[in-house]
This record gives structure tokens, C-alpha cells and sequence, in this order.
């Protein structure tokens, strides 16, 4: 089983949605888009599904052109940000939907609404409807009527940004489990880098309509074929600053922090990517690099530190473990691993070592 | 939590009930004044207790305007709240489509009771209105000045003409709010289009109808001008409607007392109505 797009592309009007789009996605995965809002994730969704038609292109579903093929016809379910649910139905009623119309007998419609409202902690409150529940169990009941079908493909549109913090916490820990022996392919939509890291699977980062690199998630992570894919996964941004190389010695164009470098390219200019996180108020690993800056802001968040500051004329984030409280202005040192940096040549490509 | 008692707080509510009074209960009382009492003019009244409302309360004629009152109210109900719906369906979802339609729906509503009383008086004249020359000449013997079916008819239409485009206007409005992820979700499910419509569509839009019926019930509760410049609650009394019947005998026999007792009579079955129906509609809402 697998899922293809060849050429895909949306227009509407003179505005294109999708740029043409290769992609293909294999039986038993969980396939993450990640990008920003407008960054064509629900379009792209929607004629994986067939509740939309590309303009052009093909979509391949087991080997066999589905373009244009309606969507009742192929066997998928979807989840949605907003949750959607029969208003008059009760979670029973709505869990079941799916299956009624497909004709299964009532017997076997029970059995299999009981197991998974069983998986979705819906056990209790079946007979209530949608609007008695917390906006957390309205979604686990969105989450049900995917699930109780034995879709081969299942869409999730940002499934936990209408949810609050701690219900968002829990459902995010929970959804790899309820994947994990389902003979279908996962298709999950986020704004955020971190959810991506926690489904693991594959993920491709989109921007602006189109795929810039798709592949298993940590590889897309630790090895970005852009600095716009980097972009897109990293949260808080990246930090970027302009290096020159010349033999194994590296510094920042102004000289102020130089280190050596093992990594096998030819001299010049480059841009290198620092993820916040490798900057910190502590030294990490064997080739770290002090530099100072002048505070912006200083927050925290959960049991992690956020510092903007400012190094000439340029804004940097750093990310912290533990609580650092800075007053803005003070200037303060911080430390860069080398060994995390990312090197972009003048196209943002990535510069692949040796 | 422990609540403050203050009493300067009041002061923050009298200008509401200082309102209230000037526009609603003050000139009520006057009504209320008349109907417990008997009066010959030059400032004399007489006590008359319950005398006028039993009056009423066992009259034939007030039975039979309020029997009117009711088919009237029912049948324009009937007609126009599935007509609006239907009508909201078929309008289009974006585009230029959207504003011509809603200027077009609004038009109606805009128009002054007395000026469609008139309009439709001229529009039925069954010899030279183009409604009822062209049903006379189609064959139908149709006459809404003399003959009752017809009176009814006109009435009825007239109604629908005028007010279906607020239950359409309500309905579309509600009808916008559902997001289209709804219909995603049962078109992906393979509901069918009446599926869509009783099970999302409706129940969507409950609050918006439960709006509209109640707007339509207490407005042709009260309708007067239309049919009062139509055709006069003629021909007899066919058409005369409580405040037809009610401004016959206030102003007309200046029967006064009778008179005021039938308004409060009338007001209390519009407030019973709407609290009935209000509470029937509202009582599964959960808490949203």
C-alpha cells in the first residue's frame, strides 16, 4: 500500500496553492507536514483525500490512478482542527456514523465502537453529545469516527491546536499508540517542530506551497537540504550569521569567534545554522565557543530558559535547560557547540560533508 | 467568595427601570386603568372588578377573531419557515451571487406595512390588478372583496411575500456560521445530502430558527395594517384578526373597557406563546 503524488499541483485563479509536488508515502507510516499556516498543509491534505482536485498531476493510491476519484470511494477519514461532530448525535451515535452507512451489522458496530471508545477514554460518557464534553473529548470522539473505520488513509489537520496546553500534552503522547498496528498510512499536519519530534515517522517541511524536503523525521532534523527547511523546523528560529572558512580555521566575518572545523569543504564564505538550543548559558560538548550578547528578553518556559539577544546588529535566541532569570541589557556569555553547527553554502544548500 | 452588600448599587439600575417605566409600563397601566373600570368620560370611572374580562373571556366574537388569530398565525408559519429555509439553501455561498441575493431578500422587509397593504390591494382588484384580471381570466373565479377563500388567500400570500425573506435572511446567516469542515467530514463519511441537512445543517441553525419563529409568531400575532388597508378584515369579519377585531371595538364602538381587557388578554396569550415556545426549543441546549 502506498500513496503517491506525481506532479501535483493547485491552482485557484492566478494564485497557485501547491507547486508542483512529488511525494510518496508507504504503507504503515505516520507522515508529518510541517509549515506554517498558508503553507499549502490543508490543501495538500485535502486532495491526498479527494475532497479536492488537483490542477494538474496524478494520485496514486496503491498503484492505481485515483485523480478525481470521489472521496466516499476511498476508504479515508479525517480529523480536523475544529472538532467535528454530529451535534445531535450522541458520542455513541457519532463514534458509530462512519459504520452505519457502510452497512455493518449493529452487533459488530457495538463491538467496535465499545473498543475504540475504550482506546480514546470515551468509555464513560457515550451517551452524552458532543456539546456536554470538554473540548479535549470532543476531539477524542473526532479522533473515534477516524479510527473506527479501517481507513487506508488517515488525516490528521492539526488535530491539537484548538486544544489547551495539558489536554494538547496528553492527546500528542497518546496518538503514536493508537497508530501503531493499523494497516494504513498516517498523514498528520502541525505548525510545530516539536510534535513532528515526538510522532517520529517520516516528515516533509513545506513553505509557501511547495515541499522543500521530505524524508524520516530525524534525518530531516539533523540534516536539512536548506536553510529554509531548517527554518521550518526549528522553534524558536534558527540562528544564522555568515562564517569564512580557510583551511580548518573558521570564524565569523568580523573575527570575533573563530574554531576549527573537521568538516571536509572547500574555503570560502558560508552561512552557518545554530539551533537555540545549542546555544546556552553552559558549556556542551568538546568544541564549544564563548560569545557574549547584550539581553532582549528573557522568558521561561516550563523548566527551560528563552534569551533573545543582540550581537552587533543581529537578534539571537538561545534555549536553555533549567531557570535563568537575565535582567534586559545585561550583557552575559554564552556558549555554541561547533559541532552542531550546520553549513549552507550562497544558495542555502546544505554542504555535504566530504 | 463573600459578596460586599451595597446599596448604592441601585443607583446604577434605576435609569433601566426609569426607561422601562416611560416605555412600557406607564402606558400599559393606563390599559390596565380602563379595563377594571367603566367610564362615561368627563374623568369618571366606575369600579368594574373582573366584570369586562369575563366579558371577553366569554364572548363569541372575541372566540372567533382569536380562532382566526391562531389558523392565520399557523398557516403563514407553515408556509414561510420551510420556504425560508429551502430558500437559504439554494442561495450561493460566495461570489457576486451573495450581495445581489441579500439586496433582493432584503427588499420586501423594507417596505412599509401600510404601502404592501396598498400594493396587494391594488396587485389582487379582480378587475384591474394584474394578480386578479389574470386569474379571472385563466378561469378562476376569483374575488378577495367578496368571497372569503379568496380574502384568505391574499392575506396569506401577501404574508408570505413580505415577511419570508427575514426567515430566509436568519436562516442564511446560520447556515454561513457552519464551518466547512462539517461537510467534509459527511462527505467523507458518504452522508447523503438529507443526511447533511438533518443532521448538521438543522440543528446548526436551531437558534437562528427558534429567532425566526418567534419573530414570525409575534409579528403575525399582531399583524394589522396589511390586512386592515387589504381588504378591511372583510369581507364580514373573514379576515378581521384580533387587532382588527380590537381596533373595531376600541375605536369604533368606543366600547373602552371590553376593549382594554382584550388587549391585556392578547398580551398575555403573546408572552405565554413565546415562553412556551422558547422554553420547548431551548430545553435540550446544553451548556455551551
Amino acid at each position: 500500500m502506498s500513496l503517491e503524488l506525481k506532479n501535483v499541483e493547485k491552482k485557484i485563479g492566478l494564485d497557485t496553492h501547491i507547486y508542483p509536488t512529488n511525494l510518496k508515502l508507504e504503507k504503515n507510516t505516520i507522515n508529518i507536514l510541517l509549515g506554517p499556516t498558508l503553507s499549502g498543509k490543508t490543501t495538500l491534505m485535502q486532495i491526498m483525500a479527494g475532497l479536492d482536485k488537483p490542477t494538474n498531476g496524478e494520485i496514486w493510491f496503491n498503484e492505481k490512478n485515483v485523480t478525481g476519484m470521489k472521496v466516499q470511494k476511498r476508504n479515508v477519514s479525517m480529523v480536523y482542527q475544529q472538532f467535528i461532530n454530529y451535534p445531535n448525535f450522541t458520542v455513541y451515535d457519532n463514534i458509530a456514523s462512519p459504520l452505519k452507512i457502510t452497512g455493518v451489522s449493529s452487533d459488530e458496530i457495538k463491538q467496535r465502537v465499545g473498543k475504540v471508545a475504550e482506546l480514546l477514554k470515551l468509555s464513560a460518557m457515550l451517551n452524552k453529545k458532543p456539546n456536554e464534553l470538554s473540548g479535549g473529548q470532543q476531539q477524542r470522539t473526532a479522533l473515534a469516527r477516524a479510527l473506527v473505520k479501517d481507513s487506508d488513509l488517515i488525516l490528521l489537520d492539526e488535530p491539537l491546536a484548538n486544544l489547551d496546553f495539558k489536554l494538547r500534552e496528553e492527546l500528542r503522547e497518546e496518538l503514536p499508540k493508537l497508530f501503531e498496528d493499523r494497516d494504513c498510512i498516517v498523514v498528520y499536519a502541525t505548525t510545530e517542530p516539536s510534535e513532528a519530534l515526538l510522532l517520529g515517522g517520516n516528515t516533509a517541511t513545506l513553505l509557501e506551497g511547495k515541499v522543500i524536503q521530505y524524508g524520516k523525521t530525524l534525518n530531516v532534523y539533523n540534516k536539512p537540504n536548506s536553510l529554509v527547511s531548517a527554518q521550518v523546523f526549528s522553534d524558536p528560529p534558527m540562528n544564522i550569521t555568515k562564517i569564512k572558512k580557510s583551511g580548518e580555521s573558521c570564524s565569523f566575518l568580523d573575527n570575533s569567534v573563530n574554531w576549527k572545523t573537521k568538516i571536509n569543504i572547500k574555503d570560502g564564505e558560508y552561512k552557518v545554522g545554530i539551533r537555540p538550543h545549542n546555544i546556552t548559558t553552559y558549556k556542551e560538548g568538546n568544541n564549544s565557543l564563548e560569545i557574549k550578547g547584550k539581553v532582549l528578553i528573557s522568558e521561561l518556559s516550563g523548566s527551560e530558559s528563552l534569551i533573545h539577544f543582540t550581537r552587533g546588529n543581529l537578534n539571537w535566541v538561545s534555549l536553555s535547560n533549567g531557570v535563568f532569570q537575565k535582567n534586559v541589557g545585561d550583557e552575559m556569555k554564552l556558549y555554541m557547540n561547533a559541532d552542531e553547527f550546520i553549513y549552507f553554502d550562497e544558495n542555502e544548500r546544505l554542504v555535504i560533508n566530504g | 467568595m463573600n459578596k460586599t452588600i451595597n446599596q448604592k448599587a441601585w443607583f446604577f439600575v434605576i435609569p433601566v427601570f426609569v426607561l422601562v417605566a416611560f416605555n412600557a409600563i406607564i402606558p400599559l397601566m393606563t390599559v390596565v386603568n380602563y379595563a377594571f373600570q367603566e367610564t362615561f368620560g368627563n374623568n369618571v370611572f366606575m369600579w368594574e372588578g373582573t366584570r369586562w374580562f369575563k366579558q371577553i373571556m366569554l364572548s363569541e366574537r372575541f372566540h372567533a377573531s382569536l380562532g382566526r388569530q391562531f389558523l392565520f398565525t399557523f398557516i403563514i408559519l407553515f408556509i414561510q419557515i420551510p420556504l425560508g429555509i429551502a430558500i437559504a439553501l439554494t442561495m450561493p455561498k460566495e461570489g457576486i451571487g451573495v450581495p445581489i441575493c441579500l439586496v433582493l431578500m432584503s427588499m420586501p422587509l423594507l417596505i412599509p406595512w401600510n404601502v404592501v397593504g396598498a400594493m396587494w390591494n391594488i396587485f389582487a382588484l379582480p378587475d384591474i390588478g394584474f394578480l386578479g384580471h389574470s386569474l379571472n381570466a385563466l378561469g378562476f373565479d376569483y374575488n378577495f372583496t367578496q368571497q372569503i377563500g379568496d380574502a384568505w388567500f391574499t392575506t396569506i400570500l401577501m404574508d408570505v411575500w413580505h415577511w419570508t425573506s427575514l426567515v430566509v435572511l436568519l436562516s442564511y446567516a446560520g447556515l454561513q456560521s457552519i464551518q466547512p469542515a462539517y461537510y467534509q467530514a459527511a462527505e467523507i463519511d458518504g452522508a447523503s445530502r438529507w443526511a447533511v441537512f438533518t443532521k448538521i445543517e438543522l440543528p446548526k441553525m436551531k437558534k437562528v430558527l427558534t429567532i425566526a419563529i418567534l419573530l414570525r409568531f409575534m409579528d403575525s400575532f399582531m399583524i394589522y395594517t396589511e390586512p386592515f388597508v387589504l381588504t378591511g378584515g372583510g369581507p364580514g369579519n373573514a379576515t378581521a384578526f384580533l387587532s382588527i377585531d380590537l381596533v373595531k371595538m376600541a375605536l369604533g364602538q368606543f366600547d373602552l373597557g371590553p376593549a382594554a381587557a382584550m388587549s391585556l388578554i392578547y398580551f398575555f396569550i403573546v408572552l405565554l406563546v413565546c415562553w412556551v415556545f422558547y422554553t420547548l426549543m431551548m430545553r435540550n441546549e446544553g451548556n455551551q
